[in-house]
């Protein structure tokens, strides 16, 4: 036994007759983790958030969060004798006179774009391979919490500096408050310890944002990653893999040193990018007044949706007794949001009724075999791109040389007609590449050679594909609609006949594909 | 040819083909080779970080093509750390890569559905629990702990009463009085119709009060007004609001009425004033009537005259709630 040896078992012996951890350890070193590339986009975000931690603090020794009036007098000089919060002034000291202060400052804004992009597009890649059926739907929900937090984790701290730019964005956070039926002028108040601004907004959104959220995330996060270890992680369909075993590779060594890996990666990329792309030059906004405004003013990207779809609501307002509901607030500004957010999280559960599908699904979807789903989400990012495009639509329409009511029009239309168009678009393409899938199974890939036959005809040879290839496409379910019919057996119709043809007629519509090659089929083309 | 064909089947996981590095010595040499590289260019990276934080002053300027001109200080720091860190990554990640084992392994899933006798015990303890508790049968208690528990919770609720004063007319209310001087921003200088040229926009705020040295941010988020000339025939106003300009000079709450933002472009050519926030474009010739955008209701007007100095001043308080809408707004 080497020294080494010795030491390390000592340790381990210490540890394990106070904890017995041995027996978990012995068990979770070797869990196994299926490989692919879209499973490192949740582990993108998980290492963002890291960062953002470890960013955050850093700044959070020079920031001072308060809204109290000081002159300016650091090296900046465009700014010097300007009254401003101090919580601006010490951002330009962290940007000018800290030295390091604004990669850090610049890591810890590009880190944030990056957190809410990867968790975008996990929830993308979670949704359209259908990860979130059953056993995995209190992850579903738990991950659409998050990305709610992290919209709202997000602004709060971007509207921290106190430049024109985010004070602009406070000003319209307020006025979704004020906008609140019966209590929103309340509301508006007690936030803000008074009338707009105030000094008190600043300091209590530092708390939230540096406290209360980021205790939450870490809390959220924990039970995420604890379910994802607990319930195994999903894996594509494939030769030798099936609903009951995962195939891939042992945690220790192998993932320790590419997820550990990974996160140096990740931070190295960010902070590359940190180094050479500025982003949020609050010194050139200006601190913030109520009675100035920069043109151009947007919010940043996970925010621009709620401001396109804002822009574009109709200007309608309703007097009623002596008080002001304002439709052109509420609706883009809290109702569409909160329908979009709760579509979403109950997203697996209307799946699971119109499927009737009660079973655990540990095998992935190819998008294409489940083309309802897939045209679904088409049609929901469809929505929220033009709500997006419309978010910048004073940087388009300059860029482009168009006018702004041109593009506020195309939107207003767009956002009704174009995410239906996507579904169906979207269903068909799915339902063609099931064909193409069926053709590729039945007569081989073609190879682009040409032979002619003794008796003068021209065929292109096909070559056969490899057993592994047809298995992976033709290893998926397709099972048939719903089979509810509108009078029960005793001949009565039933009591919820409405709801039943709902789920009838949507079971059909899910159910539709391109039959899969069958041993049939198979047959058909031996006789040929 | 008379074989049974029967649906395609998983053929299995395919064997699993070995890397050079794993049969090789020579090439797992230099496969450790690479891997030390990479942890070298880290170390580099730590190098640099610490030789730019201490070399290069932070005054110095250097141009990156597309991005502009940047701080040298902070680019080499940035890069220092970057390099430092992405190598340690990509060190790590091509060990594994090409040095660890890489065949796969394939374990069973286990079902999460408890056994059928956990399951009964479990009901069967949660049953004895509550009725031990008495939670069936005691319904005083029952109710009595609804209802405390309803409660409880409205202490901590009462408790961020003092978060904000109640808003009482602070929203209906501005600076602007009767007789109240229209003072430039910046500035602080009183201003004469003959001071504003035909086309010419001007922000203005209040006079402040004798004894006032100072203005609150939000007071300026409600006074904040706009002032433009236009040729007193370009107006398509009715009589009263016609009476509120002076010379052709008509005087606008700046605060959007749609969302509260500055208004503050203002279209010489086509007399439109527009939003950046949301692109609400209003009228200044009628009385800043909307004609685009989300905003439902025109800016509030304020109304001219002139003081016995020749000064512009208001003629009278806006006559409605300046800035977005809100519940108890009356129109």
């Amino acid at each position: 036994m080497t020294a080494r040896e010795r030491i390390a078992g000592n340790v381990a012996n210490y540890v394990d007759e106070r904890t017995g951890a041995a027996a978990w350890m012995k068990k979770n070193l070797n869990k196994v983790f299926p490989d692919h590339w879209s499973f490192l986009l949740g582990e993108i975000a998980l290492y963002s958030f890291i960062i953002l931690l470890l960013s955050g603090t850093f700044l959070t020794f020079w920031f001072d969060p308060s809204q109290r009036e000081v002159v300016y007098e650091g090296s900046y000089q465009p700014l010097s004798g300007l009254k401003m919060s101090a919580a601006y002034a010490s951002t330009l000291h962290i940007s000018f006179e800290v030295r390091g202060g604004l990669l850090m400052r610049q890591i810890h804004h590009w880190a944030a774009l990056f957190f809410m992009v990867a968790i975008v597009v996990h929830l993308l890649r979670v949704y359209f391979t259908g990860a979130f059926r059953k056993p995995r739907e209190f992850n579903w929900i738990i991950g659409v919490g998050l990305l709610t937090l992290g919209i709202v984790e997000g602004f709060l701290g971007y509207s921290l500096p106190d430049d024109l730019l985010s004070g602009t964005g406070i000003r319209i956070a307020e006025a979704i408050i004020q906008a609140v039926p019966v209590v929103g002028t309340y509301l508006a108040f007690f936030a803000f310890g008074g009338a707009f601004p105030g000094e008190a907004f600043i300091p209590r959104i530092f708390t939230v944002h540096v406290l209360l959220l980021p205790g939450i995330f870490l809390a959220l996060i924990t039970v995420h990653l604890m379910l994802v270890w607990y319930q195994k992680h999903t894996q594509y369909p494939g030769p030798g893999r099936t609903e009951k075993n995962v195939v891939g590779y042992p945690l220790f060594p192998v993932y320790m040193a590419k997820a550990g890996g990974f996160f140096f990666v990740v931070f190295g990329v960010t902070t590359f990018i940190a180094a050479v792309a500025s982003i949020n030059p609050i010194w050139l906004y200006g601190p913030y007044t109520p009675g100035q405004i920069s043109a151009g003013s947007q919010p940043d990207w996970y925010m621009g949706w709620l401001d396109g779809l804002v822009r574009m609501a109709p200007p309608l307002e309703t007097y009623l007794f002596g008080y002001t509901i304002s439709w052109n607030i509420l609706i883009p500004g809290l109702i569409i949001p909160g329908l979009m957010f709760t579509g979403l999280a109950l997203y697996p559960f209307i799946e699971s009724w119109i499927t009737g599908d009660k079973r655990e699904h540990h095998l992935l979807d190819r998008p294409r075999n489940v083309p309802n789903r897939t045209a679904t989400g088409a049609m929901a990012l469809t929505f929220t791109l033009v709500a997006l495009i419309n978010g910048g639509n004073d940087i388009i329409a300059q860029q482009f040389d168009l006018s702004i009511n041109q593009i506020m029009w195309f939107s207003r239309i767009g956002i009704i007609v174009l995410p239906p168009i996507a579904f169906v678009v979207t269903k068909r393409i799915c339902i063609s590449l099931q064909r193409a899938d069926r053709e590729l199974v039945l007569h081989g890939k073609e190879t682009g050679r040409l032979v002619r036959l003794a008796h003068g005809e021209f065929i292109e040879v096909h070559e056969e594909l490899t057993p592994e290839k047809k298995w992976l496409l033709t290893s998926h379910e397709q099972s048939g609609p719903l089979e509810l019919p509108e009078i029960d057996k005793a001949g009565v119709r039933r009591t919820d006949a409405i709801r039943n043809k709902i789920r009838s007629r949507m079971s059909v519509a899910n159910a539709e594909v391109a039959p899969k090659v069958s041993a049939q089929d198979l047959k058909e083309i031996e006789h040929h | 040819m008379a074989h049974e064909i029967e649906a395609i089947q998983d053929p299995g996981i395919p064997p699993h083909v070995h890397r050079k590095a794993d049969t090789d010595p020579v090439a797992a040499k230099q496969a450790e080779r690479q891997v030390a590289i990479l942890f070298l260019l880290s170390a580099f990276g730590t190098i640099l970080f610490i030789v730019s934080y201490i070399a290069i002053p932070d005054d110095i300027f250097v141009f990156i093509p597309v991005m502009g001109s940047t701080n040298a200080h902070q680019l080499f720091l940035g890069l220092g750390l970057a390099f430092s860190l992405f190598f340690i990554g990509m060190g790590a990640i091509h060990w594994a890569k090409t040095l660890m084992p890489d065949t796969e392994v394939t374990v069973q899933r286990h079902e999460f559905r408890s056994a059928e006798e956990d399951r009964d015990e479990l009901v069967k303890t949660a049953k004895e629990g509550a009725a031990a508790a008495g939670l069936g049968r005691r319904s005083l208690i029952k109710r009595s702990l609804g209802l405390s528990l309803g409660l409880v919770g409205l202490s901590p609720l009462l408790l961020l009463r003092d978060l904000g004063p109640l808003p009482g007319d602070s929203l209906t209310k501005t600076s602007w009085k009767a007789g109240t001087r229209l003072v430039t921003d910046p500035g602080e200088r009183p201003i004469k119709p003959e001071d504003l040229e035909v086309g010419a926009v001007a922000q203005v705020l209040p006079a402040m009060l004798p004894g006032q040295d100072h203005r609150t941010l939000a007071n300026i988020g409600k006074d904040a007004v706009l002032l433009i000339r236009l040729r007193p025939e370009e107006f398509n106003l009715d009589a009263e609001r016609l009476s509120w300009t002076h010379e052709g000079i008509i005087a606008f709450s700046k605060i959007c009425s749609h969302m509260g933002c500055a208004v503050a472009l203002y279209e010489q050519q086509t007399k439109h004033l527009l939003c950046p926030c949301h692109q609400s474009t209003f009228d200044v010739t009628r009385a800043a009537k909307v004609l685009f955008g989300p905003a439902a209701r025109p800016l509030p007007q304020l109304a001219l005259a002139l003081d016995s100095e020749g000064y512009l001043v208001a003629k009278q308080p806006f006559n409605e709630p300046v800035g977005p809408s809100f519940w108890e707004r009356s129109s």
